[in-house]
């Protein structure tokens, strides 16, 4: 009788411990309006000033935070492929976010350009899940490599990669709604992330209207410190849905990232260096019993040299989804200037050589302007 | 039903055998009086270090496993560290930290908080917290009552250990008491003496120790030196016959020590957080070489 198996033990344990989970909350509850301990005298400490009298009534309390952040963009030079205007403000990003209750965060981001407003993430966070699990539900962007994931605001360049434009859905991206499952993986002296999602299939990289298809991605992502300034960050990412290219035509995306960034603490806001490449590998059925494979990537190298400026350079190469051995080159350099937190001025030289022989010359100028109480992003 | 208990008594008697309380504050000085209240019941882990800007610090993934696995965060408040503490919370997945449990502590719930602004903000006015100035841990008047707090909240997540916890305060209170008679007796020449800060790190510590700051050399909260606020500075430091400028160790030195050769002043380097420089390791050891490093300055500003 005392030989007891594992399995047996933990479900007896995980039975039990519902049990008490339940009984510890209901007591909570009760115990939440009881008074807390009272403290010794202490010796006279001074008195405190009042607490900044909450100058909102209680009605905006709750509002969420609200930013809206403008990106404005002068491009100038030539390229025949390019149709971007001479000046545009392109996009102007209302963001709404806040808690909803103890169990949830809400985030909502709204872009609004020439061509309307569009819904570009919306979704709940819960935060108070077991299993070291982190649950979002709604539209938002995938999981699927680094740049995908991020506003247009938060790229440290003007465009995007001549990868992401030509094989991971553009400005757009692979953005959709649907519900991703994340999971801390418990292993010693390391991040372990990974990462499972669903969606509809309804985004600039998979389309279906059927309901039994749908687009998977998958990421796992491993992070360490090597020491307190430098940290290297390493990525897998997977992408499999439906497309419009024909009937039952499916793509397949591949994706690794490798991120090192330096930052030493003592000189933290004056001195950085982010080295980024991003690989991915593009498998798109054609009819026929046909295939579509493209490799693109980019390398990135990012330096701060004084405290409001940073120069990068970049190098793209790129195929394209649905036209094999066909590729695209180009390089970028840019220089950033951050007058405060809250605004940037950036510009940048970029080269493209398509694979048609066309060749675009542009320096693309950015001013990047933000109000209100925006979220911290994610490191 | 007997097997459950067995299971019970398995699992509590290895839980018991790790007591430890597992802390991460947001910063050393949260830390370090967390180790005088907490002792050996407690295993406590800083976010930055006492050499960084505290405003600016990354949410690095290994922080994020850090939160995970904590039992209990204590943090500064006052929008300190709105810019990184938000996302480990989101991206820590422990229920236990989150505001409103027992296990997530604003150590800033009963100290005394300084320049709350008062009408309308903007941020035309630079980085200005809105809720006051979240560097009080400078006035050991106030590491006290975190003191106060973190053993409360220690007790109340162990009760058992109440009386260890209670014990322990009351030696750092002891401590930090004759301390403070050192401090104040050291620093009581130069009550009223005029002094220049980098950033506004210090308004309890000069509030403490009754200093009057003269002027920033940031032109506003979180604005690096600009030179037309520059040359203002210099002459007012003139005209008001201030020599001493005193900088955190994360910024620059340059403008600083530009400004000391015009007016014949000195750069004075203070700790703003326990770890910030050598011979500060501890709460305590903050003020000890804090007081030690500025009334050498002012006595040898004095002989200038």
């Amino acid at each position: 009788m005392f030989r007891l198996s594992v399995r047996s033990c933990i479900t007896r344990l995980s039975t039990a411990a519902l049990i008490v989970l339940a009984a510890a909350g209901s007591t909570a509850q009760a115990q939440t309006p009881a008074t807390p301990p009272p403290t010794p005298a202490a010796p006279a400490p001074a008195p405190a000033t009042p607490q900044a009298a909450a100058p909102a009534s209680s009605s905006k309390v709750f509002n969420p935070d609200i930013s809206v952040i403008g990106n404005f963009l002068a491009v100038t030079g030539k390229n025949p492929l390019n149709t971007a205007p001479s000046l545009s403000l392109t996009e102007a990003e209302l963001a709404l976010q806040a808690v909803i209750d103890p169990y949830a965060t809400a985030n909502f981001f709204i872009g609004v350009s020439s061509e309307g407003a569009e819904l570009e993430e919306g979704y709940a966070t819960f935060t108070a899940l077991p299993g070291n699990l982190l649950l979002k539900v709604g539209k938002m962007r995938a999981q699927f490599g680094k740049v995908n994931t991020l506003h247009t605001h938060a790229v440290p360049y003007t465009d995007r990669p001549l990868m992401t434009e030509n094989l991971v859905g553009g400005e757009e991206g692979l953005s959709d709604s649907g519900i991703s499952l994340s999971h801390l993986i418990q292993v010693p002296a390391i991040f372990l992330e990974a990462t499972a999602e669903v969606y509809q299939g309804n985004s600039a990289v998979f389309q279906t209207s059927e309901r039994s298809r749908l687009n998977y991605v998958g990421r796992l992502r491993a992070y360490r410190d090597i020491t307190e300034s430098t940290n290297l960050d390493v990525g897998a990412s997977y992408a499999y849905g439906p497309t419009d290219v024909g009937a039952d035509l499916n793509k397949r995306l591949y994706g690794v990232d490798v991120t090192f960034r330096y930052r030493p603490l003592r000189r933290a806001i004056y001195q950085r260096l982010n080295l980024r490449t991003e690989l991915t590998w593009s498998r798109q059925d054609l009819p026929g019993a046909l295939r579509a494979n493209a490799f693109g990537f980019y390398g990135l190298g990012e330096y701060q040299f004084a405290r409001r400026w940073y120069m990068g350079a970049r190098v793209d190469r790129s195929g394209r989804a649905l036209e094999a051995d066909v590729t695209d080159t180009g390089g970028s350099f840019f220089l950033t200037f951050w007058p405060t937190e809250f605004s940037l001025i950036r510009g940048q030289y970029r080269h493209i050589k398509y694979a048609e022989g066309h060749r675009g010359n542009e320096v693309i100028f950015q001013l990047s302007f933000s109000i209100g109480a925006h979220g911290a992003h994610v490191f | 039903m007997k097997t459950t208990l067995m299971c019970a008594a398995l699992l509590l008697t290895a839980s018991a055998a790790s007591a430890q309380v597992r802390v991460v504050t947001t910063t050393e000085d949260l830390a370090s009086i967390t180790r005088e209240v907490g002792g050996d019941k407690v295993k406590v882990m800083a976010i930055a270090k006492g050499y960084q800007d505290p405003h600016f610090v990354d949410p690095k993934p290994s922080f994020i496993l850090e939160v995970n696995r904590a039992d209990l965060l204590i943090l500064v408040g006052h929008e300190l560290e709105l810019g990184w503490l938000p996302s480990l919370l989101t991206s820590g997945r422990n229920t236990k930290v989150q505001p409103g449990a027992a296990g997530y502590l604003d150590a800033s719930s009963n100290v005394k908080i300084l320049e709350i602004p008062t009408g309308q903000l903007t941020r035309a006015m630079g980085d200005v917290h809105p809720q006051g100035n979240p560097h009080y841990w400078l006035d050991p008047g106030n590491g006290r009552l975190m003191a106060q707090a973190i053993r409360d909240r220690l007790s109340q997540l162990h009760p058992a250990d109440r009386g260890y916890f209670e014990q322990r305060y009351a030696d750092f209170d002891k401590r930090l008491a004759a301390a403070e008679v050192r401090w104040d007796a050291a620093m009581a020449p130069y009550n009223g003496a005029k002094v220049v800060t980098y950033h506004r790190s210090w308004p309890n510590f000069m509030d403490r120790f009754k200093l009057d700051v003269m002027g920033y050399v940031e032109p506003k909260p979180g604005i690096p030196p600009s030179p037309a606020h520059t040359i203002d500075l210099i002459g007012e430091m003139k005209r008001q016959g201030v020599k001493i400028i005193i900088v955190e160790p994360y910024f620059d030195k340059k403008t600083p020590q530009a400004i000391a050769n015009q007016v014949g002043g000195i750069v004075v380097e203070l700790a703003p957080s326990a770890g910030g420089v050598p011979g500060a390791e501890t709460y305590i050891t903050v003020f000890d070489y804090n007081v030690r490093t500025l009334v050498d300055a002012l006595r040898r500003a004095r002989g200038k």
